[in-house]
């Protein structure tokens, strides 16, 4: 039985790489005692694989895995048993049971949407808060050309194609709902930033500090990455409606 | 939000960040306002090792199983982060609280081997805790140390409050509320230290005066003030099947070195090999029973979830019980996906059936420690493997499917020759054709490769060895050379391989070793001249010690080159280690006479651990 996982990578589990992730992941699957499937051999391992993961340094509520299973008991249950040995900082969100045949998450990823908030340290220094009004400034623009660089040559490539979406938002303490656009109340429960919803996957992929760094360029700034956390907040993929999350190629269970 | 010590910035500026940020599966979380005793634990290296030692593991659930006291862990910054540290003046953390350890009422730092003693400086500087013990006052952290080097803690002695001698299962308690007393109350800092040198195995340094000969020697050790003992005996467990063990180790984020559960089955071990330290410090060897270990092995594996688990101990092979162990853990374990690995094993058909079972043959190879290359010198040393025995194995080995062979060697040992030396590369080159003699052409998988290595023997005290003295650096080297010649002469050298270790950080082990108090000036000067990490071959820079001897007027080979005679006043001897000199000497001429000595187990040896009145010495009567 095939699984999709979704699950959380925040607070300090930032500075953990994507390797540590997934063995992080692996034991904590061991200690919930999950029936999870093993390859044959002298070193068997775990049939798990990972899609997209953010990188060092951002967190993320949306990622996640597709494991083959050799019995399962209920979303629900599962869900609880793993959270109960896990970090607050990484907890499974969803599962779902994928049908036969089912594409593994990492080769239909089509797109991500992300937070970007102001850091502490960014917040101390009002300049930083351009970002926003450059964001909002986006529509007017033609295009958004960066400079890729690769050892051989430097291109430009417009990159405003594959930003699907981007607003302002203010969202609750636990992401669940948010409003548009800034409320601009002091409110510490709240997260308040930049949203943007770009493309993500194996064909067009945009990371969401390269955007940062092309806003911030038309306001003649150059981009500290200190200034700002990215969270990831959901990871999709393409259906006949449109984007949907990738937990949606399955039902729970 | 979590608290952490350091900022995002600075941490997404070094190697591996997770090092610094604690919050690990199985960490425990107190409030900090609610209790006595910080206690700050630290192993001097980086986070990967000092996650990998056991002996921490056991301290820091031993000490947080205490309502009153809270055990926190340190490490040493790398160099990377130790340079933004100084930079920005950042005080060293620990990973629970991210708190200033300089904020703990103990730092007690684990002390495994003599190259981390720079390290120990550098945990106390980046801490702003007074360097020496004689500046620090009432309010300031207590630099408690703990582990094998303290059995001759002299060279670090001017840096430490108090060390603890032996095994920490058994005065902590003793120490930690007579701390208490005295952090609540007017009691000096003097009284404190008075008190404390009177608990069973802790050494107060700076209550003893020495006074030194004309030529370097010691004349004498003795206490300050007639209450403080004249010698300080080191404690240990008896009952080893009653001491606390972590069911719930901490599990690193990052790959530690020691990536698995490790069940410690037996402290100490019978075999009386003379040159090694560990063989006498722990005796009296001491098992734990069967049942608990596989109730432990279960638990632990549940707790942490790591997919491998590993016995530890000096010498498995000698644990009684070790078969009913093992065909447990294979069956328990093979529904559950666990690997089991199995170190320091005697190679015989049950330990080669149990591997073959275990892991791939064609990947591992096969380990013996012969140690020295002759039999004669082999007698020396008491090592009880003969070339009979390792012939057998590998003959066994080779049938059943193994091709590659490890060997482990010293050179530099007491009474050794070139003719003893040229023996590695004799018996490396007879395996092989013993290889090519029992396997027709056709069963031959995988190529055979034997590979030898040498480590530059380093006298440790405690040990029959510890009056020898350490074979000069050149002569070393030309003894390696030599191996190595009489490698490329043998038939089958193609199939044979020699590595020796390097000889500049060993002679520096050899110096700290059986080093006194007058080091501390030497190893406070290569400290401030930037010397840290010394045990790893990339960061140790030879000539900054140099320098520091060399400006203090000292040398080097007085303490690694001179035979010591055995009147001589050691820089130790106020330390006992229950074994007792009697002993030691009548081994130092054994050994000298090309003289074995049977084991514990065949025979008691009388060496005087019997005195703490458990462990093998009280197995035949029971
Ligand atoms: S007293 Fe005897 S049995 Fe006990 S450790 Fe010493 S030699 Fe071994």
């Amino acid at each position: 039985m095939k699984l999709r996982i979704k699950y959380t990578k925040t607070g300090v589990l930032r500075f953990i790489s994507h390797l540590d992730v997934m063995r992080y992941f692996q034991k904590a699957v061991r200690r919930a005692k999950l029936d999870i499937s093993y390859s044959k051999g002298f070193s068997p391992h775990q049939l798990i694989s990972f899609a997209a993961p953010m990188p060092l340094g951002m967190t993320s509520l949306g990622e996640y895995c597709d494991a083959d299973f050799e019995s399962v008991t209920d979303t629900e249950d599962m869900m609880r048993r793993f959270n109960c040995v896990s970090t607050p900082d990484l907890v499974i969100t969803d599962i779902v049971l994928l049908p036969d045949g089912a594409k593994n998450s990492m080769s239909v990823v089509a797109a991500s949407d992300y937070l970007i908030e102001l850091s502490e340290e960014g917040k101390k220094c009002p300049e930083n808060f351009k970002l926003f009004e450059e964001a909002l400034k986006l529509s007017e623009y033609e295009n958004l050309m960066i400079l890729k660089k690769t050892k051989k040559s430097e291109t430009y490539t417009d990159i405003k194609p594959l930003i699907y979406e981007m607003e302002h938002r203010v969202y609750n303490h636990d992401y669940t709902e948010y409003t548009v656009p800034f409320s601009n109340k002091e409110n510490t429960e709240c997260h308040e930033g930049l949203y943007m919803m770009l493309a993500a996957g194996s064909v067009n992929n945009l990371k969401p500090d390269l955007v940062i760094e092309a806003l911030l360029s038309k306001a003649g700034m150059a981009y500290d990455r200190f200034n700002y956390k990215i969270m990831r907040l959901e990871t999709y993929m393409e259906d006949e409606k449109g984007l949907v999350p990738l937990s949606s190629a399955g039902q729970r269970i | 939000m979590e608290k952490l010590a350091l900022s995002d910035r600075i941490l997404m500026s070094v190697e591996k960040p997770a090092r610094y940020i604690g919050n690990e599966v199985n960490m425990i979380k107190k409030d900090i306002s609610k209790v006595d005793i910080r206690f700050a634990m630290c192993f001097p290296d980086v986070y990967e090792i000092g996650m990998s030692y056991l002996g921490i593991q056991i301290l820091y659930d031993m000490f947080n199983r205490r309502e009153d006291t809270y055990c926190e862990r340190v490490y040493s910054p790398w160099p990377d982060l130790d340079k933004k540290m100084r930079e920005e003046n950042i005080p060293l953390f620990t990973l629970e609280t991210q708190e200033p350890v300089k904020t703990c009422d103990f730092l007690g730092i684990t002390i495994q081997y003599e190259m981390c003693y720079t390290n120990i400086l550098q945990v106390i500087d980046l801490s702003q805790i007074p360097m020496y013990a004689k500046d620090r006052k009432k309010g300031d952290t207590i630099v408690i140390g703990g582990g094998p080097c303290v059995y001759n803690p002299e060279p670090i002695a001017d840096f430490f409050d108090m060390f603890y001698i032996g095994e920490g299962e058994i005065s902590y308690d003793a120490l930690l509320d007579l701390y208490k007393e005295y952090k609540y109350s007017d009691m000096t800092r003097e009284d404190f230290l008075i008190k404390a040198s009177q608990i069973d195995g802790i050494y107060v340094p700076s209550l003893y005066d020495v006074q030194y000969n004309e030529d370097g020697t010691i004349k004498s050790v003795k206490p300050l003030y007639e209450s403080v003992p004249k010698t300080v005996k080191k404690v240990i467990v008896n009952d080893f099947n009653k001491t606390t063990y972590p069911m719930k180790p901490v599990v690193p984020y990052i790959r530690a070195t020691q990536d698995r559960v490790v069940l410690e089955i037996m402290r100490g071990c019978i075999r009386g090999c003379r040159f090694c330290q560990a063989g006498m410090i722990y005796r009296p060897t001491r098992q734990k029973n069967v049942k608990l270990l596989k109730e432990y092995a279960r638990t632990m594996l549940d707790n942490t979830g790591y997919e491998e688990i590993s016995l530890s101990s000096l010498s498995s092979s000698d644990y009684t019980e070790l078969q009913e162990l093992i065909e447990f853990l294979m069956d328990e374990m093979r529904n559950n996906h666990v690997n089991i690995s199995l170190p320091s094993l005697r190679i015989d058909a049950f330990s080669l059936d149990v591997m073959s079972k275990v892991q791939d043959v064609h990947k591992v190879s096969l380990t013996f420690a012969p140690e020295a290359g002759s039999q004669r010198l082999r007698n020396v040393i008491n090592k009880g493997l003969t070339e009979e025995d390792i012939m057998n194995g590998a003959r066994e080995a080779f049938k059943g499917g193994w091709s590659k062979v490890k060997l482990y060697f010293m050179l530099g040992l007491p009474t050794e020759t070139d003719e003893d030396a040229e023996g590695i590369a004799e018996l490396a080159e007879r395996i092989s054709e013993e290889y090519y003699d029992v396997l027709p052409k056709e069963e031959r998988q995988g190529a055979l490769m034997i590979t030898a290595s040498a480590s530059y023997f380093v006298p440790k005290p405690f040990t029959p060895f510890q009056w020898a003295p350490m074979m000069m650096p050149e002569d070393y080297l030309k003894r390696a050379y030599h191996v190595k010649d009489t490698f490329n002469k043998q038939k089958n050298k193609k199939r044979l391989k020699f590595t020796y270790h390097d000889h500049e950080i060993s002679i520096l082990e050899g110096v700290f070793a059986r080093g006194d108090r007058r080091l501390s000036k030497v190893i406070y000067d290569a400290y401030k001249a930037g010397a840290i990490f010394d045990a790893w071959t990339e960061f140790f820079d030879r000539d900054k010690y140099i320098e520091a001897f060399r400006k203090n007027n000292m040398d080097m080979y007085f303490y690694t080159a001179r035979e010591r005679e055995v009147s001589e006043v050691l820089p130790w001897d106020h330390i006992d280690s229950g074994v007792s000199k009697k002993f030691l000497i009548k081994e130092w001429e054994r050994a000298r006479e090309e003289k074995t000595t049977p084991n514990c187990r065949m025979q008691c040896q009388g060496c005087g651990v019997a005195s703490f009145g458990g462990g093998v010495c009280f197995e035949a009567k029971n």
